[in-house]
């Protein structure tokens, strides 16, 4: 933090999560040195510096690291390798013209004018507010990650007595978490007929602990203790097939903490301030194969990206921003911006969204993408027009787990239209 | 002894013991919440109404029009977030269009200058998002919002800059007659003796007013529930949207809010628990289709909290604003237009008191105007730079979504009335009121409340009593 800061930065990086730490350390394998990573909290490693369970790293490391490990191997290598951080700074704006707007206590607010910016803001959680659920505004409510960032960075207790709806990966990690701490957890209540979480975590979480998962399960009021004001149970019930409360399936659960787990939130306030037009099915900006955003220059990798289900590959992503980006600055913004084909991809019959959502080179590629339920025994196919550019069949494909599909730049180079087409077949 | 003891923290009781400290009184305002503005005064439209709607005659009406013109001072001197915006009463047929025709003649009578009957034509030019069944407008120029809230702890932080006192905690449990005036018992044993009662107790003034005698009213609770969006949606609409009223009721609104908000709402349910301040499931699906009929393309999944707040409905049908007894004043039944009416009663108030003998005069020395504190995201990077400069908790920026920094969290922790929980200090900073609803910010929130107050962190409430935030240590 003593060194002075430029006013002029070939690449700022907004976010020193692990999505802006593999961007600047890919960025600097590149060969880039003029780099600033803009990091609002006190430490690299953003939320991974609360997720102390294990997990993480087994595909990039091939080992099971805690999220702070994870978050130390990275934050070493940016440290090693001098690439400059401001930390306890928040970017309050980004201009279309790259100009980073930025506040901290030391330096004061100020602006850098950037060549190129990487987004890395990672993603927040739907809060309570957000659901429509009825009833009281008690404390004893929190998302997973507050009470998680409670239970694992302050040693304290959110609360004894726990029903957890929605379950996301958080609040299965948390419902293990809170058990492992002596407070009871009675239910996990989701939404759908499947878990928005990962198998792995279904297994060693819930089933492991005898914690009960409740599919087709909503939280319909909650209630107050009038005298005391902390929550004092939920009133739950089953849903239909449209996700309507079927009556005479009501119930509640006297409990003291609710958490929610009911999904990440890319968080982009910034992106649209710079003008850059978001992918509603994403929520983050739409992308082309370099992770370049619609305005040239500014690319945009992780959570704030799309939320990825591990760390692993949001790392993954973001080399292929931080490589992007020195490229885009070493040929100079006129080659990045001019004579690039443009083919757009369109997803269709159970393919929620693709990663990137645009192609602009015919170069080797990786589409990443969720499907919008439980599909068995079903193949994602890419077409070009008629002809299949690439398949990829699973036995079983879920919402919480992100798939991939390969396309070659060889194949790319020779298309009929300017669209593919992504879509489930053969499925059940 | 007190001159006057107001019993009641929110607008109505803020603005009489402002108003009542400038006259010179000794001024004692009791409040059995952990904070002020915890009734109606914290959960309702935080609309500045015209005045078109109330009977003439009426003191709704009287007080309703005074109060409307006193309140862009009232809100600078306070510094409130306070907006001129205007707002349009839409109508859907010809029944509307006759009422429209007679809410225009009352505002006249009333006195609301700039009234105008709008065609479809004029009325979707001055706001394209009206639903194509809006056919006709009243166009009322001096509709206004302000912070309802914000107004209520400002009013009480200036009465106490001035001299007044608060006790907050303090439910009245039994009013005595005493030679000199009055003795207010508190629940939890504290007194306090007062020359004159001001009874602005909101829902409760009927059972305030029985301690004291006065059986001449009751007041009933009517629930309104609303919906808050993103602020990026503020601007969905540029004046407040109000429907005609009708057999069908009032309608619901759809407003920008002082601080750029969408609200919308509320519903309307007369309910006999004066303490249920749940939103119902019910309730909410209501305002969300009436409030369709009038403004087209509402993004509700871009809600980020719903509340409810109630009103106190008095048995008159008109504000309850008199002295029955020796030195006992009420202000009960204050329903909307209560909020813009606040200044107003406030010195309708103190001439009940003048009259009766009670020695006001103005103060030379009382100071009408309260700090306003920097609002960080609202100054150039030269204002921010020089506030950094002297207090470098300025560039620490707490709460994200809003822009709030620990310099303004400090700032207000220390300002009359001094906030004592995580809801307080939200409702004067605006910190994890935003899009997160202090998913991020809670923690340190915590952290820097406890360090400024001196309250324990682990005894730091979300609203007072017992609503803590965590329940103990991990193993």
């Amino acid at each position: 933090m003593s060194d002075k800061l430029s006013n002029k930065t070939a690449l700022v990086i907004i976010g020193g999560g692990p999505a802006g730490m593999g961007a600047a350390l890919a960025a600097h394998a590149a060969g880039e040195r003029d780099i600033l990573i803009l990091e609002r909290g006190g430490a690299l490693g953003g939320i991974l510096q609360q997720c102390i369970h294990s997990g993480f790293g087994v595909h990039r490391f091939g080992e099971e690291l805690t999220g702070p490990e994870y978050a130390h191997r990275d934050a070493a290598r940016v440290a090693a390798l001098h690439i400059p951080v401001r930390l306890n700074t928040m970017v309050t704006a980004i201009d279309p013209d790259k100009t980073v707007h930025a506040v901290n206590p030391t330096d004061g607010a100020f602006t850098v004018q950037a060549n190129a910016v990487i987004l890395a803001m990672g993603c927040r959680e739907r809060p309570m507010g957000a659901l429509g659920i009825a009833g009281d505004r008690p404390a004893g409510i929190f998302t997973a990650g507050t009470a998680q960032k409670y239970v694992n960075t302050k040693g304290c207790m959110p609360g004894r007595e726990v029903v957890i709806l929605g379950s996301g990966d958080i609040g299965l990690i948390m419902a293990r978490r809170m058990t492992l701490e002596g407070a009871t957890v009675k239910a996990v209540c989701e939404l759908l007929p499947y878990s928005g979480g990962l198998a792995r975590n279904i297994q060693q979480c819930l089933r492991d602990f005898d914690i009960p998962l409740l599919l087709s399960h909503t939280v319909t009021r909650v209630h107050r203790d009038r005298a005391g004001g902390r929550l004092s149970g939920v009133s739950i019930t089953e849903v239909d097939a449209d996700r309507r409360p079927i009556p005479g399936t009501e119930g509640e659960i006297p409990c003291d903490t609710l958490l929610l787990s009911c999904g990440l939130i890319p968080e982009n306030e910034l992106t649209q301030l710079a003008g850059i037009p978001l992918d509603s099915s994403t929520g983050g900006a739409a992308v082309d194969q370099d992770r370049m955003t619609a305005v040239p220059g500014i690319f945009a990798c992780g959570n704030v990206l799309h939320v990825h289900d591990l760390v692993d590959y949001v790392s993954e992503e973001a080399a292929i921003a931080g490589r992007a980006a020195v490229a885009y600055l070493t040929a100079g913004a006129d080659a990045a911006g001019s004579d690039r084909p443009a083919v757009e991809i369109r997803c269709e019959g159970g393919v929620r969204y693709t990663v990137p959502q645009r192609l602009s080179a015919a170069k080797d590629v990786t589409l990443y993408f969720r499907v919008d339920k439980v599909y068995r025994n079903a193949a994602v196919s890419v077409y070009d027009g008629d002809r299949l550019l690439a398949s990829v069949k699973k036995v079983k494909m879920v919402p919480a787990e992100m798939e991939r599909v390969s396309l070659k730049g060889e194949a790319l180079k020779r298309l009929s239209g300017t669209t593919l087409v992504v879509k489930l077949e053969g499925r059940s | 002894m007190f001159d006057v003891a107001v019993v009641g923290a929110g607008v109505t009781g803020g603005m009489v013991a402002r108003e009542l400290t400038r006259q010179g009184l000794a001024v004692c305002l009791l409040e059995k919440e952990s904070d002020v503005a915890m009734g109606a005064s914290r959960a309702n439209s935080g609309i500045v109404h015209a005045g078109y709607d109330a009977l003439p005659g009426t003191l709704k009406a009287t007080l309703n029009v005074r109060g409307a013109a006193m309140m862009e001072q009232v809100a600078s001197e306070l510094g409130v977030s306070f907006r001129r915006c205007g707002s349009l009463v839409v109508g859907f047929d010809e029944a509307d269009r006759q009422t429209l025709r007679r809410l225009y003649e009352r505002g006249l009578t009333n006195g609301v200058s700039g009234l105008e009957l709008l065609s479809r034509q004029a009325v979707h030019d001055k706001e394209p998002n009206l639903t194509e069944e809006v056919c006709e407008a009243l166009w009322v120029p001096t509709g206004a919002i302000i912070c309802p809230y914000g107004l209520t702890i400002a009013a009480i932080g200036n009465a106490m800059d001035n001299g007044a006192e608060l006790l907050t905690g303090f439910a009245v449990s039994a009013l005595e007659k005493t030679p000199e005036g009055w003795q207010l018992q508190g629940a939890d044993g504290r007194q306090v003796t007062a020359r004159a009662v001001v009874n602005c107790a909101g829902l409760y003034a009927d059972e305030v007013a029985r301690m004291a005698g006065d059986h001449s009213f009751t007041i009933r609770a009517r629930r309104g529930e609303y919906l808050m969006l993103d602020r990026a949606c503020g601007g969905l609409v540029n004046h407040t949207v109000f429907m005609t009223p009708s057999e069908r009721g009032k309608g619901v609104l759809v407003t920008p809010t002082a601080h750029g908000n969408l609200l919308v709402g509320p519903s309307s349910e007369d309910i006999d628990d004066k303490g249920d301040t749940a939103t119902t499931a019910a309730g909410l699906a209501a305002v969300k289709s009436k409030a369709s009929r009038s403004v087209r393309g509402i993004p509700f999944h871009r809600v980020i909290t719903s509340f409810s707040g109630l009103r106190a409905v008095g048995s008159s049908g008109d504000f309850i604003i008199n002295m029955p007894l020796p030195g006992f004043v009420n202000c009960a039944g204050i329903e909307s237009p209560g909020l813009t009416a606040a200044p107003a009663i406030a010195l309708y108030v103190a001439e009940l008191l003048r009259a009766a003998g009670y020695p006001l005069s103005p103060r030379t020395d009382f100071v009408p105007v309260r700090r306003k504190n920097p609002i960080f995201r609202e100054l150039t990077d030269d204002e921010k730079n020089r506030l950094i400069r002297e207090d470098p908790r300025y560039g620490r920026v707490v709460c994200r979504c809003e822009t709030v920094t620990e310099g303004e969290l400090v700032a207000a922790i220390h300002q009359h009335p001094r906030p004592h929980d995580m809801d307080a200090l939200k409702r004067r900073t605006r910190c994890g009121m935003g899009r997160c609803q202090g998913g991020f910010c809670t923690p340190l929130v915590q952290e820097i409340l406890a360090r400024e107050t001196g309250i324990p962190e682990q005894a730091v409430t979300k609203s007072g009593r017992e609503s803590y935030l965590y329940v103990g240590q991990t193993k």
